[in-house]
């Protein structure tokens, strides 16, 4: 070549190799447990029958709620859901199993809960719902439920990368007075006994889900809390940044399990 | 405001014994939970649940803190005549629900 | 700090439930509501199945089939069946109100059981006579408390 390497060939090998790194650096890929299996594996019979089960199932409840306020008029304009987005059956097919992702006109990382919100407040005019109220429940139970059966498809995007690698971390993250984090059950000892019950690889692809326990239906996020307690942590507040953080995170690595909301949970 | 969801076969031959389900989104509150502040959270059940088919009564519940939150019921009945079901419950409050569901009975 | 203070209250609410009745003495608490239904008639084993887990998911919400031997006729039918507990605060859990119209003898539910216990199921047939059904089940604690 010659007696020295240009200045402009070096930069550019330079910034070659930088973005290789850079690349190299950040992984979308979670650490996935294999083989991938969903919440209900680890549940006994009747809780599986009861899941299979559409009119016993006790989250189809709050679906149906939901269905009901798919199309009840709503806000300023008196439209319901439906005045825009018709038969939900067609319409929001596929829709949940993308979520969490980013809301461009909002600007920021939101779960399906919160992208109904937005909806309701932007388009609808309408007040937004409290999270886990009967109402926002139902409603993201009910479009969940038109993916069912759908694999879940979450990518991150550019501007989510950070939300992704919080909720990586976080899911490493020791907490609590048992001092444990999400990978020592969920990814270490998934298929083992705690007390009475197994461990499951801890996806949300049930979700909005009626947990026995409860009572009731609920979200991710009040199943991420409860994980929080269990370890005698402090919980996250509904709406924290570390929930959405870590649902985003939960989604990825459980890309590809069917979505089955409503699902039921011991 | 209770959610109620009722099934039974939208057709059936006479003498023909149908199943009849019922679920109520309900809290069926035993009276022995407290909340966050320490209150006794008080008692409210669905105490009783009737269904009259054509205007007969064909079952019938009463029931305590012992059933299950969002209660379900199960049971059967014969298929006589085309006509309506009708399903009505009432809680320690006082407050009342309904539901209705069409039967075409064919001989 | 909120959780903590939940936590504590669940405590004292704890503590301040109806003292959980000895199993026996509860037992003898159901044989005594029994013969209030039965107006003091024997009440016979036999006839009355159910169908619930041997170990329940959780105790806030069990299924439950019972169902009787009964050709579910004009003049012989199931008029009642009557849920008690041996172990719940409250003893009495549910009666079902059947009769000549409903075919068959069967009904399905969840329950509410607040340990493990036996759970009797009383039958009374149109021709004044009572039969009875038991079964028990166990319930075991979550692996996890949880005040999400």
């Amino acid at each position: 070549m010659g007696d020295g390497f240009p200045i402009r060939v070096y930069l550019r090998l330079s910034a070659v190799a930088l973005s290789v790194f850079a690349c190299a650096a950040f992984s979308a890929e979670p650490q996935k447990p294999a083989p991938l299996k969903s919440g209900i594996e680890f549940s006994s019979d009747d809780v599986r029958k009861l899941q299979a089960d559409d009119f016993a199932n006790p989250g189809m409840l709050w679906v149906a709620r939901g269905e009901k306020l798919w199309r009840e008029p709503a806000g300023a304009g008196g439209q319901a859901c439906a005045a825009c987005h018709g038969d939900a059956a067609k319409s929001m097919k596929g829709v949940a199993a993308r979520y969490p992702r980013v809301d461009v006109s909002a600007g920021r990382l939101v779960n399906l809960a919160g992208r109904v919100n937005i909806c309701r407040e932007r388009n609808q005019k309408a007040a937004v719902f409290k999270e886990e109220s009967d109402e926002l429940l139902g409603l993201t139970a009910y479009v969940a439920h038109q993916s069912r059966g759908l694999p879940v498809a979450v990518s991150v995007e550019p501007q989510a990368r950070k939300n992704f690698e919080r909720g990586r971390e976080l899911y490493g993250t020791r907490i609590g007075q048992m001092n444990l984090a999400c990978t020592h059950c969920h990814d270490s000892n998934w298929g083992k006994q705690l007390l009475g019950e197994t461990i499951s690889q801890g996806h949300g692809n049930a979700y909005p889900a009626y947990r026995l326990g409860w009572q009731a239906a609920g979200s991710l996020a009040r199943r991420i809390r409860a994980c929080f307690f269990g370890l005698r942590a402090e919980m996250p507040a509904y709406g924290a940044q570390e929930l959405l953080d870590l649902e985003l995170y939960l989604a990825v690595r459980g890309n590809g399990l069917p979505v089955e909301t409503p699902g039921v949970r011991r | 405001m209770a959610l109620a969801r009722v099934q039974l076969p939208a057709r059936a031959k006479r003498g023909e014994a149908i199943e009849v389900r019922i679920a109520i989104q309900h809290p069926m509150e035993t009276g022995f939970r407290f909340d966050l502040m320490g209150k006794a959270i008080p008692k409210n059940v669905i105490h009783s649940l009737r269904v009259r088919y054509n205007g007969a009564e064909v079952f019938a519940a009463e029931m305590g803190s012992g059933v299950a939150a969002n209660p379900y019921l199960q049971f059967y009945t014969v298929a006589e005549a085309s006509g309506e079901f009708v399903f009505e419950w009432v809680d320690d409050d006082g407050n009342r629900g309904s539901e209705r569901a069409s039967i075409t009975v064919v001989p | 700090m909120r959780a903590r203070r939940h936590f504590l209250s669940v405590l004292a609410g704890l503590a301040a439930l109806p003292l959980a009745r000895p199993v026996r003495a509860q037992a003898e608490i159901v044989a005594e509501l029994v013969q209030k239904l039965t107006g003091g008639k024997p009440v016979t084993a036999g006839r009355v199945t159910i169908d619930t887990p041997r170990l329940a998911d959780n105790g806030h919400s069990v299924p439950f089939r019972v169902s009787v031997d009964s050709p579910m006729t004009a003049v012989e039918h199931v008029r009642s069946i009557t849920l008690l507990s041996d172990r719940n605060p409250r003893p009495l859990m549910a009666t079902f109100r059947l009769g000549p119209k409903s075919g068959r003898a069967v009904v399905v539910t969840r329950l509410r059981l607040n340990g493990s216990q036996r759970v009797l199921a009383v039958a009374q047939l149109s021709d004044g006579s009572f039969w009875s059904g038991s079964a028990e089940v166990e319930v075991t604690e979550s692996a996890c408390l949880d005040m999400s």
